[in-house]
C-alpha cells in the first residue's frame, strides 16, 4: 500500500480575505469579491471586473512582516502572506529534523513590477533588481529562505493549472519518500501584461463572471495566493499533527487539442479526473461534490460540464465554479480552490456558482445556486486547466479522527 | 475593390504567418476559415487586429468575426463599408 | 565530425529504461542518434536555422510557421526524435512529456511587452500572447503526436538531469506511462539549445535500433553527457 499524503495546513490570501477565516467568512456572504482595478496600471483599467487583493504594496510589506525592499514583487508578497499562514498552520517551526520541501507555482513570476521598470531599465538603472524578480522561481526563492525551508524548492509553471501541479508534485514527492513534509501551492498576482493578453484573446467577461450559465460572457482575473501543507502518513505519526483531510487522488492529462482552447468533448478533463478517481479507489457516486474549474468562458465552461457527464453519467455530484467570488487567480487557482474545497469538507458547506441563471442547453445538469450549510461533504475533487491543454484533477477526502 | 483584396491576401498571409502560401493561392471567394487554409481561432482573433492595425476598424464581439471573415471578400466589403 | 558515440555513455544491458532516440540542437549543428544531420559553417538567424531544418528534413506542417521560436525549437527537435523512433504503438495516455529550460518563455513575453508598452502602438497580439507559457510547447507536440499523457515544464537556472531522470522515473513507476519525451528546450535572443530523448521500457536488440545507434541506459549521467555532447 502506498503511503497516504494528509494535509496538515493552509494559508490563503486572495480577494475575499486575507487569510482562512476571513476567506471563509466571505464565502458564506454568497457575493462576488471582485471589483474596478485600483493597483494594477494599465489602460484597461476602466473596462474589466478583476479579483484584486484590496492591500497596497506597503500594506502587503507590513502583513508579511518585511521591511519594504526593492526586488519583492507583489506576487512574492502574496505568496510570503499565504505561506506564513500555512508555516504556522501545520506547525512547520517544530521537528526542523524532518526534509521539508517547498513547491511554488506561478506564471507571471515578478512580472507585476518589473512590467514598470522593464521599458526603460537599460537606461535608467536604479530598479534593476525587479527586473531579476521576473523569474518565475524568485518569488520560490524568497518564499523558502523566509520560511527556511531549504531541503527542496522548485517551481511549476503549466498556466492555470500550475498550483494544482505543484500540489501533486508534493505528493508524490512524499510517496516516494524524498521529503517528509512539503508546502506546495501557488501566487499569482494581476498583471498588465496578461490583463491584455485575456483581453487580446476576447476571453472578459466585463460584468461578474457567470459560470455554467447558459449567457456567460467570459473569466474575471483574480490575483492571490494559497499554500497547502502536506504529511505523509510516516511523518504524521512523528508531528501529531491533526489532518485538515486526505489527498486521495491526483490526476494529470494533457488535451493535445489546441495551444488555448479546450476540446468539445473535453477528453483532457476527463482522463484527468478519471486518474485521479482510480487513485483514490472511490467509486463516481463517492464523490459529493465538484470544485469545477468553471472558467465562465463558452468553451471551457461546455467541455467541462461534458467531461463531468462522461464520467458521472446520470449521477452528477454538486457543482460549483467558486470562480465569481475569487475571479481567475491561474497559476495560484489550483492552491485557492483546494483550500477552498477543504473548507467544504471542514464545515459541511457547498459553495454556490454565484450568477447562475439558466443551464447550458447542451448539458444536463445545472451547478449550485445557493449556499449549502450543514450537508454532509466527504469528497470533494477539484479541477484546474491550464492554456497548453494541461489537466489536473485532485480529490480530497475527510479523515476520520 | 481588386486592389484591396491583393492588398488583404498579403496582408492576411504576413498577419498570420501563412508560410508557403501566396496570394494567387486565395481565392477570395472562399471560405478563409474550415478547409483550405487550416486557420483556427486564434487566427480568428488575430484578423480582428489586423483590421483594427491597419483599417481602424473595432470588432467588439469577436461572433461578429464569423461573418466579416468568411472570405477575402466579404472582409474587403465590410473594411470598404466601416473604413474611417 | 565523427557521427559516432562518444564512448563514457553507460550502454543498456539489462531490462531498464532506456533511451530509444534523440535530438541535439545548438545554434548551428543538429544531432539525431549521434548523427550530425545538419551544420552550417556561421551561425545564421537563429529563426532561419530552425526553418531550414525544417524544409529539409520535410516535416510538413503549416501550423509549424505560426508557433514562437520556442515552440519551433521544441517541436522540431521532438519530432526528430520520433521520426527515429515511432511512438504510435502507445495508447495516447501511456506517453508523457517533460521538458525543462532555464528563461522559461522570456523570449516571447518580451514580444508580447512589445505590443502593449506604449499607447500608439497598442495592439495586443493573440497569437503571440498565447505562446507567453512555457508548456505550450508541450501542448504543440501533444497536438501534432497524439500525446494525452501526464506533461510538465521544469525550470531551472542550468540543467538539473537529476530532477528530470526523477521525474520521468516516478511517471513510469506510478503513473502507468511507458514511453516519455524528455529533455530540455531554451531560446533566449539569438541562441537557442534543445536536446529531446525519448524513453522506454525497452532492451536494446542485437542490432540497436536503426543500425548504428543503441538505446543509452536512462539515467542522470547520460542526460548530462546528452547535453554536453551539444
Amino acid at each position: 500500500m502506498p503511503q497516504r499524503i494528509f494535509i496538515t495546513g493552509y494559508g490563503i490570501i486572495s480577494c475575499i480575505g486575507n487569510n482562512i477565516e476571513e476567506s471563509f467568512n466571505f464565502l458564506l456572504g454568497s457575493k462576488p469579491g471582485t471589483g474596478k482595478i485600483n493597483h494594477v496600471q494599465t489602460l484597461l483599467r476602466d473596462e474589466l471586473l478583476v479579483g484584486e487583493v484590496t492591500k497596497s504594496l506597503d500594506e502587503l510589506f507590513d502583513m508579511a512582516g518585511i521591511q519594504p525592499a526593492d526586488g519583492y514583487s507583489r506576487n512574492t508578497l502574496l505568496g510570503i502572506i499565504a505561506a506564513r499562514e500555512a508555516f504556522a498552520s501545520g506547525r512547520l517551526d517544530q521537528h526542523t529534523e524532518l526534509r521539508t520541501g517547498l513547491i511554488s507555482a506561478t506564471t507571471v513570476g515578478g512580472m507585476d513590477r518589473c512590467e514598470l521598470y522593464y521599458n526603460d531599465f537599460l537606461t535608467n538603472d536604479t530598479r534593476n533588481s525587479f527586473i531579476d524578480s521576473y523569474d518565475c522561481a524568485d518569488s520560490t526563492e524568497k518564499i523558502a529562505q523566509l520560511l527556511g525551508i531549504h531541503d527542496f524548492t522548485t517551481t511549476i509553471s503549466t498556466a492555470c493549472s500550475s498550483a494544482a501541479n505543484a500540489i501533486m508534485l508534493g505528493a508524490r514527492m512524499l510517496r516516494t519518500g524524498k521529503l517528509d513534509r512539503v508546502m506546495a501551492g501557488g501566487c499569482e498576482s494581476l498583471t498588465r501584461f496578461h490583463l491584455n493578453g485575456f483581453n487580446a484573446l476576447k476571453i472578459l467577461d466585463k460584468d461578474s463572471s457567470k459560470p455554467f450559465d447558459i449567457n456567460r460572457a467570459g473569466i474575471n482575473l483574480g490575483e492571490g495566493s494559497a499554500f497547502l501543507v502536506l504529511e505523509s502518513e510516516e511523518t504524521l505519526k512523528k508531528t501529531g499533527n491533526v489532518p485538515l483531510c486526505e489527498l486521495a487522488g491526483w490526476g494529470n492529462s494533457c488535451e493535445a487539442f489546441h495551444q488555448t482552447a479546450s476540446s468539445p468533448d473535453g477528453i483532457g478533463a476527463y482522463l484527468a479526473m478519471k486518474k485521479a478517481l482510480d487513485m483514490s479507489g472511490m467509486a463516481p457516486r463517492e464523490i459529493d461534490y465538484v470544485n469545477a474549474h468553471g472558467t465562465g468562458t463558452d468553451n471551457n465552461d461546455l467541455s467541462e460540464g461534458r467531461a463531468i457527464e462522461k464520467l458521472f453519467g446520470t449521477r452528477i455530484p454538486l457543482v460549483s465554479s467558486t470562480k465569481p467570488f475569487t475571479g481567475h487567480t491561474t497559476s495560484a487557482a489550483g492552491s485557492i480552490e483546494a483550500i477552498l474545497s477543504i473548507l467544504c469538507i471542514r464545515n459541511g458547506v457547498v459553495w454556490p456558482n454565484l450568477n447562475f441563471r439558466e443551464r447550458i442547453a447542451e448539458l444536463s445538469f445545472s451547478p449550485v445556486e445557493k449556499l449549502m450549510t450543514d450537508t454532509e461533504v466527504n469528497a470533494v475533487m477539484s479541477n484546474s486547466f491550464g492554456f497548453g491543454g494541461n489537466d489536473t484533477s485532485l480529490i480530497f477526502r475527510k479523515v476520520e479522527v | 475593390m481588386d486592389e484591396l483584396i491583393l492588398k488583404l491576401k498579403q496582408e492576411v498571409i504576413e498577419q498570420l504567418n501563412l508560410e508557403d502560401i501566396t496570394p494567387d493561392d486565395i481565392n477570395p471567394d472562399l471560405p478563409l476559415f474550415g478547409e483550405g487554409l487550416g486557420l483556427d481561432s486564434i487566427d480568428a482573433l488575430e484578423l480582428i487586429v489586423l483590421l483594427e492595425k491597419n483599417y481602424g476598424i473595432k470588432i467588439e464581439d469577436p461572433k461578429d468575426g464569423k461573418k466579416i471573415f468568411h472570405s477575402i471578400r466579404s472582409m474587403a466589403e465590410y473594411i470598404t463599408e466601416h473604413k474611417k | 565530425m565523427a557521427g559516432a558515440m562518444p564512448p563514457s555513455f553507460i550502454r543498456n544491458n539489462k531490462m531498464e529504461r532506456s533511451i530509444t532516440s534523440y535530438s541535439l540542437l545548438h545554434d548551428n549543428k543538429v544531432i539525431v542518434n549521434g548523427r550530425i544531420i545538419f551544420y552550417q559553417e556561421n551561425i545564421i538567424k537563429f529563426a532561419d536555422f530552425l526553418k531550414t531544418v525544417f524544409k529539409q528534413e520535410q516535416l510538413a506542417y503549416p501550423k509549424f510557421y505560426k508557433m514562437d521560436t520556442l515552440s519551433k525549437l521544441g517541436f522540431l527537435a521532438a519530432e526528430l526524435v520520433l521520426k527515429e523512433k515511432s511512438i504510435e504503438g502507445y495508447r495516447p495516455e501511456a506517453v508523457g512529456v517533460v521538458l525543462s529550460n532555464s528563461s522559461s518563455s522570456l523570449d516571447t513575453d518580451v514580444a508580447h511587452n512589445e505590443t502593449i508598452r506604449d499607447r500608439a502602438s497598442y495592439f495586443p497580439s493573440p497569437s503571440v500572447f498565447v505562446y507567453t507559457l512555457p508548456n505550450i510547447v508541450i501542448g504543440e507536440v501533444c497536438i501534432k503526436n497524439k500525446i494525452k499523457g501526464e506533461n510538465a515544464f521544469l525550470i531551472s537556472e542550468t540543467f538539473n538531469g537529476r530532477l528530470l531522470c526523477e521525474y520521468v522515473n516516478e511517471l513510469f513507476n506510478n503513473e502507468r506511462v511507458e514511453a516519455c519525451l524528455c529533455g530540455w528546450v531554451e531560446v533566449m535572443g539569438n541562441s537557442c539549445q534543445a536536446m529531446v530523448a525519448l524513453v522506454e521500457k525497452l532492451a536494446p536488440g542485437p542490432d540497436g535500433i536503426n543500425g548504428s545507434f543503441k538505446p543509452l541506459l536512462f539515467n542522470e549521467q547520460n542526460l548530462n553527457l546528452l547535453m554536453k555532447h551539444n
